[in-house]
């Protein structure tokens, strides 16, 4: 017990250090598209790993977040903590809705009301007037953080990603660790046995589904400030593929697994470009086999079974 | 009849798409029997079961607990009325630890469950109490261990101690034996009778030998069907019963 909870906190501290250094030695927008990504996929594996949910459609909450924050910074002068506050109750109240529909529903055709749902939000994202449709919600402005801090300083823009991306990160790891999280974690384990002791699962499912979606529609906000932008491509299905790919290429049902996953996938797809272009969908698949096939407690979920050993 | 009812059927009846799993089943339960439900494999035994804490919806009847109407409550309703049921496959959280196995049937009661900004440690202040209802059915000095590595006959243990986690005013126990070693039939029945003191314990169960030890009213099913009720003896001396266990042409 003590082991795992001292490896948790070795684990956070690595984390903040990795954070606070890793502007001096990479390119600071790659690490800001790395963290939001890693808060995207922590967010699903709330989902997944801790509810057993498969959600095939968290693209759209990401893209809720990104549209509704890059909007409310362009059109209404929203500060950006603001525009972000915004995209993580639209990204909750878009999931509350789809949680609600879904749970009436397990396993593949779950999986497909929340596919079919997201695929409804990419066409109202395609049809929209504000959206800019194929081309994007373009030029939204970094502004000033609580009308102080301007991010149009690239330090600053880093340092205000990374405090939200661990705001994210503790609050998914508390409500892992907590009453909550113990009946999210009971229901994956056994559902009938958790209403049999008289649990209303349905509730607590559709409190984890909004959860996961509003901190997907944070990481959505963020990532279209990061940016300036808003694309149809986080709307796409790829994307919601992609967040599954990171998550169990990590380590699903680990608190650090989806991090590390978002950290590996976003590097991949960065810096293969340059000759492998078209093949990066095959290099990606061609790894997402390895690992379910080889591995599939993921990075993070072998080295720990390999250390508890 | 003045008998304490705590369980009554009423022409219970479910369908399922033509076929009759159950058929007009009336059953009357007292307070704190230990009363089982036998029947050839079909019979209906789980179905009733699945009834009865309203995992399956009956198509008509009525169920009534305490006096009652409870025929159309969900299942997790059910569960807080005091109707617990265990499994037939052993319904335990695997990849939990066992103190925690039996905490989370315990926590339902402290209503702070949905509390997902509060650390699991207040869930401390209920370990005294799960190593209480641990020792009891002898698995104190397993309650740090990952479930999932605890054999066989104790996790059905463990079952039973989450659900006398929640004090029920009925356990209904499908087929406690079920897989079972000799050696824990044995254990297992034991602690049945143990929990049984100050409760209304309704079982399915195969093993004739533990329906016999410690059931005080047996009810014997066939397809669908209440065939015969009574006592251990009663109900072992029926033609009826004979005739469907064994066979006609044994009869």
């Amino acid at each position: 017990m003590n082991v795992r909870v001292n490896g948790t906190l070795l684990g956070i501290a690595l984390l903040l250090v990795v954070g606070l250094i890793a502007p001096l030695l990479v390119y600071p927008t790659f690490m800001m598209k790395v963290w939001c990504f890693a808060l995207f996929a922590c967010a699903f594996n709330l989902l997944l790993g801790y509810t057993g949910l498969l959600s095939f459609g968290h693209a759209a909450f990401l893209s809720v977040g990104g549209y509704l924050a890059g909007h409310a910074c362009k059109a209404w002068g929203f500060t950006p903590e603001l525009g972000i506050l915004l995209g993580t109750c639209a990204g909750g109240a878009v999931g509350y809705v789809f949680g609600w529909l879904a749970i009436r529903r397990s396993g593949i055709y779950f999986a497909m009301i929340t596919l079919a749902l997201s695929q409804m939000i990419y066409f109202v994202w395609l049809q929209a007037p504000f959206t800019g449709g194929e081309d994007g919600l373009q030029g939204v402005p970094r502004g000033r953080a609580f009308g102080l801090i301007d991010l149009d300083n690239i330090y600053a823009m880093y340092y205000f990603v990374f405090a939200v991306f661990m705001a994210g990160f503790l609050l998914i790891y508390r409500t892992i660790h907590s009453p909550f999280g113990q009946v999210l974690k009971s229901i994956r384990e056994n559902e009938p046995r958790a209403i049999s002791l008289g649990y209303d699962v349905d509730r607590f499912k559709v409190l984890a589904f909004t959860l996961s979606a509003a901190l997907s529609g944070t990481a959505g906000a963020t990532k279209t400030l990061v940016f300036q932008l808003a694309s149809l491509s986080d709307a796409h299905w790829h994307m919601s593929g992609e967040v599954v790919l990171m998550t169990l290429l990590g380590g699903l049902g680990t608190v650090f697994g989806p991090v590390v996953g978002a950290l590996l996938v976003i590097t991949l797809q960065n810096q293969l470009p340059q000759g492998v272009g078209a093949w990066v969908p095959v290099i990606m698949g061609s790894i997402f086999v390895v690992c379910v096939t080889a591995f599939r407690r993921g990075i993070v979920g072998e080295l720990q079974a390999l250390f508890r050993r | 009849m003045t008998e304490d009812l705590i369980l009554e059927t009423r022409g219970l009846t479910k369908e399922f798409k033509g076929f009759i799993a159950v058929n007009d089943v009336g059953m009357r339960i007292r307070r704190g029997t230990i009363h089982a439900l036998i029947g050839p494999n079909g019979a209906g035994k789980t179905t009733t079961f699945n009834l009865l804490t309203k995992f399956h919806a009956p198509t008509r009847g009525t169920i009534l607990f305490n006096g009652q109407d409870i025929t159309t409550e969900k299942p997790a309703q059910i569960a807080r009325r005091g109707i617990v049921r265990s499994f037939q496959i052993s319904a335990v959280f695997p990849h939990l630890t066992v103190l925690e196995n039996v905490r989370i049937a315990l926590q339902r009661k402290l209503g702070l469950s949905f509390q997902f900004w509060r650390s699991e440690r207040v869930l401390d202040q209920l370990n005294g109490r799960a190593m209480e209802l641990l020792d009891a059915v002898d698995l104190g000095r397993f309650a740090d261990l990952a479930t999932v590595k605890l054999p066989y006959g104790r996790k059905r243990a463990l079952e039973i101690a989450t659900t006398l986690a929640l004090d029920p005013e009925m356990m209904l126990l499908d087929e406690p034996m079920a897989g079972m070693g000799h050696e824990d039939v044995g254990r297992v029945t034991a602690l049945i009778r143990k929990v049984a003191a100050n409760r209304t314990i309704l079982m399915v169960e195969h093993h004739l030998s533990v329906v016999e030890e410690l059931g005080d009213t047996i009810t014997v099913l066939a397809r669908g069907a209440v065939l015969a009720e009574g006592t251990y003896a009663e109900v072992s001396s029926n033609p009826l019963v004979r005739e469907a266990y064994i066979g006609v042409s044994d009869g």
